[in-house]
């Protein structure tokens, strides 16, 4: 919609960043948080991809010398901490800043200073491990440490503390992302957008929000003691002293299988976006999908001990967690099943989006077969650990988050650029990563079921392992040269891609009603939304209520099941205090590594920033003790 | 396809108002949000508790005391006492009463400064030191974890007591009012779980 | 004739399968669980056609527009089969599972071998309890098992998380300090089969490996007898003085019973030269290869807790021939 030039005039000024390096440090826009997010995701992704590539280098073949066993244990815990915790979570995060807001038709996130503190904390669990890396400090226990080889014997000097630290600060922005989403999504929709008529995206978004929130205390909790064990001599997980390990490995894994579906979950609303668009008809099956959404959410927090089976636990406590975990496959398959009806009843048109989401099925389902086979604890015993369980992971996290937020990031491209990626490029990056992730890892289920065990730095050549690691490596290798030209494509169309226009794919979804790019105030109009596909309504013009204030940023709140019209609220406006706050926090994890008295020191320090933060500008008080009088 | 949809205009939001308080507040769901995270918190830090406890041969193990229960009782009793101030200083929020936030806010702080006492006290009183073994460890998180949140607690009653003070106050300011009693009320609340692990599970075993 | 079908689908796994695989299971348990394995990929094999089928067919498929009525009621009814089906696979895979299951404790009531096995960082200390005198025979990074009959395996940790996997004959379980875990072996075939440490437990976790031999129950009670003799003396001179340097340079981590070395820091030595590799599946048993090892263990296995420990040449190549004395 075209607001009239003295209206964008008022609603630019009243919105618009400080300009220069100011305004990059106090923006509170959530497509430029979003953007700076994506932006070091995507350069974390890489180095995690050279690490990668690395590690196939000395696989390639038996009793390599490329590596030694210490370079070799940092590059698998570097990558694997890099992609878990650095790039995957927040990945799905950034997109959840850039698009809720534009697909909610609102001007902003719910609490815009802490979308803005989110990335300052997530840099500084960045800046931990990788200047750790610099600095030879580098985690070498892998990705989720095990005490007691974590502990304070077997692991002296400081490796550990950096992994867990960097937690830290990737889970307290996780944390308070997730809180921002969860409010956004509940009391800023557009008048008439029940939780009926509310996108699977958003849907998708609320219960990994949700998740988040219920699962990340658990690893914040765990690292805690394991800090607090190395650091103050505690001893929850020393047998000696009536710990036990495997506490430990219950509350990290109660985190870390939310996790996967906190990373799964947003990709299936991408696909379901995507799939509905380039079908040209509305989703199929929509109740069932978000059902679907609303049950592998639940679900997700039983079965953590599938982690465990060869732990030795109760069997019957195992027969349990086999029987859950399969249960899961159905709410997903059905899914699969709703996207297939959709893309069969529909029209589908195959640009590079859509292809994605077909590499996303043949590709995800293969990993959800496999899962399906280590959910059963007997069956489990002969792959967890090994090879077979690797390429399961990869399969479900690449085909089943990756595929889909690379067919996002095509997808939404437009919009946020106002141009378009070049499709030719796009589906040779395509058929590169598709191709080259397939033949690198297929063979790595045969390598598990051949024996060879998980995070060993060579084998010898007696075990026949070589001709698949081989072509392992040739298959990763072709992968992340598809991956390059994926970047290249988004860089080169940056400057020189067809422009695009609002709405190039004929998307369902109120983002594609404004312009490409969006305005810093994303659109002038609050939306008044009548159904599940408020753009789809023929010819006639999209119906909005004017009303809120434009010389000022403010946003409309409504309620959360009937989004009826509550009241206007003011919006925050750049501040620097999310960086000063940042910075106070940053110091009080960095330091608390080393001394528990930075604990102490840290928070009144923090308080004092947040002091800073919150203070409300208004006026001196009149009356009372400490009034001015008059 | 490509550009702006044609809009109609079909009401207007001016009418609006420009605040609201309760769950209707924006804020109130941030907080809640915010209780969700730290409940969870002390719900997994209340079975890291129980499962060490099922591990154990003797618990307390025989080389440690039982937890005292004088000092423990003095501040579960004044903190019980200290939600009688925040229920008030909810109601004065709810009624737009400037002069009842600003007071209610003050005695709030005060109780908040006098519960470090018996708290530290608690802690010299445990029987126990967090290095000693796993059952030291872990009655010391639970503790050292509700502690934290007397403190953060504490020093935002006396942020605002301090702002509520100096400054005219907003339906904005008494939506945070109302948002640090719901807190403080979390606080206290969480406590009686937690006491009664830490005071009376050796006991009872 | 389906049976045959299957078999040939599943020809070339079996090629893949090996001495540590297990796609060549020898052990009742190996057998239950590559049962569930081929059940499981038939199933999933099933499945993935027919996402696949259904994802080709709609993207082929022409249609008018708008979609007729039919369309709809159609998926409708597809959904309901769909779902279905995936219960259907999803209950014959958890039933599977459960039978498996089973069969992995079905020796627990009677009456076997006691073996206990203990992980060090990266190398196996392996008791047998004698049935007759009740004492343990103690050897290292070899296991010895009886064909037919049902070795218990009680495994534990000296230090941190290890885990025990010999494919061919069982699943994998951890040894985790503080715990003391159980495991049956069931071996029905003889040869050398090969396990391996799988769970990540330091710097040398992938030369963790532990040698397993299957023998008939007559060769197996001879073997272990031999292996709760002491160590002979030496006979020759150079071996004399290699058992000398030896107390004096190792015997605070190794034991070689009947000598007086007794350190319990490393893996026993009684009846090393027995045996079919060096360090844990490292080196193949040559005395080259032993001699290598003991000058410089570090060079071999870096970060193995084994410290260079400074010989003179001479002394070094007479403890080597010393150890290979000791059979």
């Amino acid at each position: 919609m075209t607001p009239d030039d003295a209206l964008r005039t008022r609603l630019d000024e009243a919105w618009r960043d400080p300009p220069g390096l100011w305004g990059f440090l106090t923006t509170v826009d959530h497509k430029r948080i979003a953007a700076r997010y994506i932006v070091t995701a995507l350069l974390l992704m890489f180095l995690a991809g050279v690490l990668a590539l690395d590690m196939r280098w000395q696989l390639s073949v038996p009793d390599n010398d490329h590596m030694g066993p210490q370079l070799y244990d940092e590059s698998f815990s570097l990558h694997g901490s890099t992609m878990l915790f650095l790039v995957s979570v927040p990945l799905m995060e950034a997109m959840a800043f850039w698009l809720v807001p534009l697909m909610l038709g609102a001007r902003n996130m719910a609490f815009p200073r802490l979308g803005a503190f989110s990335y300052w904390l997530y840099l500084g669990g960045v800046l931990t491990l990788w200047i750790g890396h610099a600095m030879d400090i580098t985690p070498d226990l892998g990705w989720f440490e095990y005490p007691p080889l974590s502990g304070p014997t077997y692991s002296p000097g400081h490796r550990a503390d950096i992994w867990a630290q960097m937690i830290t600060f990737t889970e307290v922005a996780a944390l308070c992302a997730s809180v921002n989403i969860v409010a956004t999504i509940l009391k800023m929709r557009p008048p008439g957008m029940t939780l009926a008529r509310m996108p699977v995206f958003l849907w998708a978004m609320l219960i990994a929000s949700i998740m988040t929130s219920l699962s990340m205390p658990a690893i914040m909790l765990v690292t805690s003691m394991l800090i607090s064990d190395r650091l103050v001599s505690t001893h929850f997980f020393s047998p000696a002293g009536g710990g036990d390990v495997i506490l430990f490995q219950h509350l990290f894994w109660f985190f870390g299988h939310p996790e996967v579906y906190i990373i799964f979950i947003p990709a299936t609303g991408f696909v379901s976006s995507i799939v509905e668009a380039f079908s040209r008809r509305p989703l199929f099956g929509h109740n069932v999908i978000v059902l679907s959404i609303l049950s592998i959410g639940a679900l997700a927090f039983g079965l953590w001990v599938h982690h465990m089976f060869a732990v030795g636990l109760p069997r019957l406590g195992n027969d349990f967690y086999t029987a859950a975990s399969m249960a899961i496959a159905l709410p997903a398959g059905l899914q699969i099943f709703c996207w297939i009806a959709t893309m069969w009843s529909g029209r589908p048109r195959l640009d590079t989006p859509m292809l994605w989401m077909i590499a996303f099925v043949a590709t995800f389902v293969i990993g959800g077969l496999s899962g399906v086979m280590t959910a059963s604890a007997a069956l489990d015993l002969q792959l967890t650990d090994t090879y077979f369980v690797v390429a399961h992971l990869h399969y479900v996290l690449i085909g089943g988050a990756l595929f889909p937020l690379f067919g996002a990031f095509c997808y939404w491209y437009p919009k946020a650029t106002g141009r378009l990626m070049s499709e030719r490029w796009g589906k040779v990056a395509l058929t590169g990563i598709v191709g080259g992730f397939n033949l690198g890892f297929f063979p790595m289920h045969l390598l598990g079921l051949m024996g060879m065990p998980r995070r060993v730095y060579t084998y010898p050549a007696s075990m026949g392992w070589e001709p698949l690691n081989q072509v392992a490596t040739a298959g990763s290798a072709i992968a992340v040269a598809g991956g390059l030209v994926f970047v290249a494509n988004a860089l080169i169309s940056y400057w020189r891609g067809a422009p695009s226009g609002a709405d190039p794919w004929g998307g369902s979804s109120l983002e594609w009603a404004t312009e490409s790019p969006p305005p810093p105030w994303n659109i002038a109009y609050a939306p008044v939304v009548h159904g599940l596909t408020p753009m789809w309504n023929g010819s006639r013009p999209l119906p909005v209520m004017d009303g809120l204030a434009d010389d000022h940023r403010q946003v409309l709140i409504t309620s959360v099941t009937d989004a009826a019209p509550l009241y206007r609220q003011t919006s925050a406006s750049p501040s620097i205090w999310p960086l000063v706050a940042g910075l106070a926090v940053s110091a009080m994890f960095i330091a608390s590594i080393f001394t528990p008295w930075a604990v102490p020191v840290g928070t009144l320090l923090i308080g004092i920033t947040l002091t800073g933060w919150f203070w409300p500008r208004r006026p001196r008080a009149k009356q009372g003790p400490l009034g001015t009088g008059g | 396809m490509s550009g702006v949809p044609d809009i109609e205009i079909v009401g207007s939001l001016a009418d609006l108002p420009t605040s609201a308080t309760g769950a209707r507040h924006l804020v109130w769901w941030g907080n809640i949000g915010f209780m969700l995270i730290e409940g969870t918190g002390f719900a997994l830090a209340a079975a890291s508790y129980l499962y060490i406890m099922t591990q154990a041969p003797a618990w307390p193990p025989r080389s440690d005391a039982l937890p005292g229960l004088l000092w423990s009782g003095i501040f579960t009793g004044l903190l019980l006492l200290s939600e009688l101030p925040a229920l008030w200083v909810l109601r004065c929020a709810h009624a737009k009463d400037a002069r009842g936030v600003r007071w209610g806010s003050l005695v709030m702080t005060v109780f908040g400064f006098a519960l470090l006492v018996p708290r530290g006290f608690e802690f010299a009183h445990l029987g126990v030191l967090w290095h000693q073994d796993a059952y030291g460890s872990v009655v010391w998180l639970l503790l050292v974890l509700h502690t934290t949140h007397i403190v953060t607690e504490l020093g935002e009653s006396a942020v605002q007591t301090a702002w509520l003070f100096t400054h005219q106050i907003g339906d904005d300011q008494f939506a945070d009012v109302d948002d640090n009693g719901n807190y403080w009320t979390f606080v206290v609340l969480i406590w009686l779980p937690l006491y009664a692990l830490i005071y009376w599970a050796p006991r009872a075993v | 004739m389906r049976r045959g079908a299957a078999l040939a689908a599943f020809l070339p796994l079996a090629a893949c399968g090996g001495i540590q695989s297990p796609l060549s299971p020898v052990g009742d348990q190996a057998v239950a669980l590559h049962s569930l394995l081929m059940l499981s990929i038939m199933i999933c094999g099933i499945v993935y056609a027919l996402v696949i089928g259904g994802l080709g067919w709609s993207l082929r498929r022409r249609r008018a527009e708008p979609p007729p009525d039919t369309d709809a009621r159609a998926l409708d009814h597809s959904l309901w089969i769909a779902a279905g089906v995936i219960l259907a696979g999803l209950i014959a895979l958890t039933v599977g599972s459960f039978i498996a299951d089973r069969a992995l404790f079905a020796a627990r009531g009677r009456d076997a071998l006691a073996v206990r096995v203990t992980g060090h960082q990266y190398w196996w200390r392996i008791e047998y309890r004698d049935p007759a005198s009740g004492r343990w025979i103690e050897t290292a990074n070899e296991l010895h098992l009886p064909q037919g009959r049902t070795a218990r395996v009680a495994l534990g940790s000296a230090d941190v998380i290890h885990s025990f996997w010999v494919p061919n004959v069982a699943g994998k379980i951890d040894m985790v300090p503080g715990r003391r875990n159980l495991v049956d072996l069931t071996p029905r075939r003889l040869g050398w089969f090969r396990g391996q440490c799988s769970e990540y437990c330091g710097a040398q976790h992938a030369h963790m490996a532990l040698d397993v031999k299957v023998d008939p129950p007559a060769v197996f009670d001879a073997w272990l007898t031999a292996q709760a003799q002491p160590a002979a003396a030496a006979r020759d001179a150079v071996a004399a003085h290699g058992a000398a340097v030896f107390a004096g340079a190792c015997a605070a981590c190794h034991a070689v019973r009947g000598s007086g070395a007794g350190g319990r820091a490393g893996p026993d030595l009684t009846h090393f030269a027995s045996r079919h590799s060096i360090a844990a599946g490292t080196l193949s048993m040559t005395r080259g290869n032993l001699q290598g090892w003991i000058a410089q263990p570090q060079a071999i296995k870096p970060g193995t807790m084994m410290p260079a420990v400074a010989l003179a040449p001479a002394d070094a190549d007479a403890v080597a021939r010393y150890l290979v004395t000791l059979r």
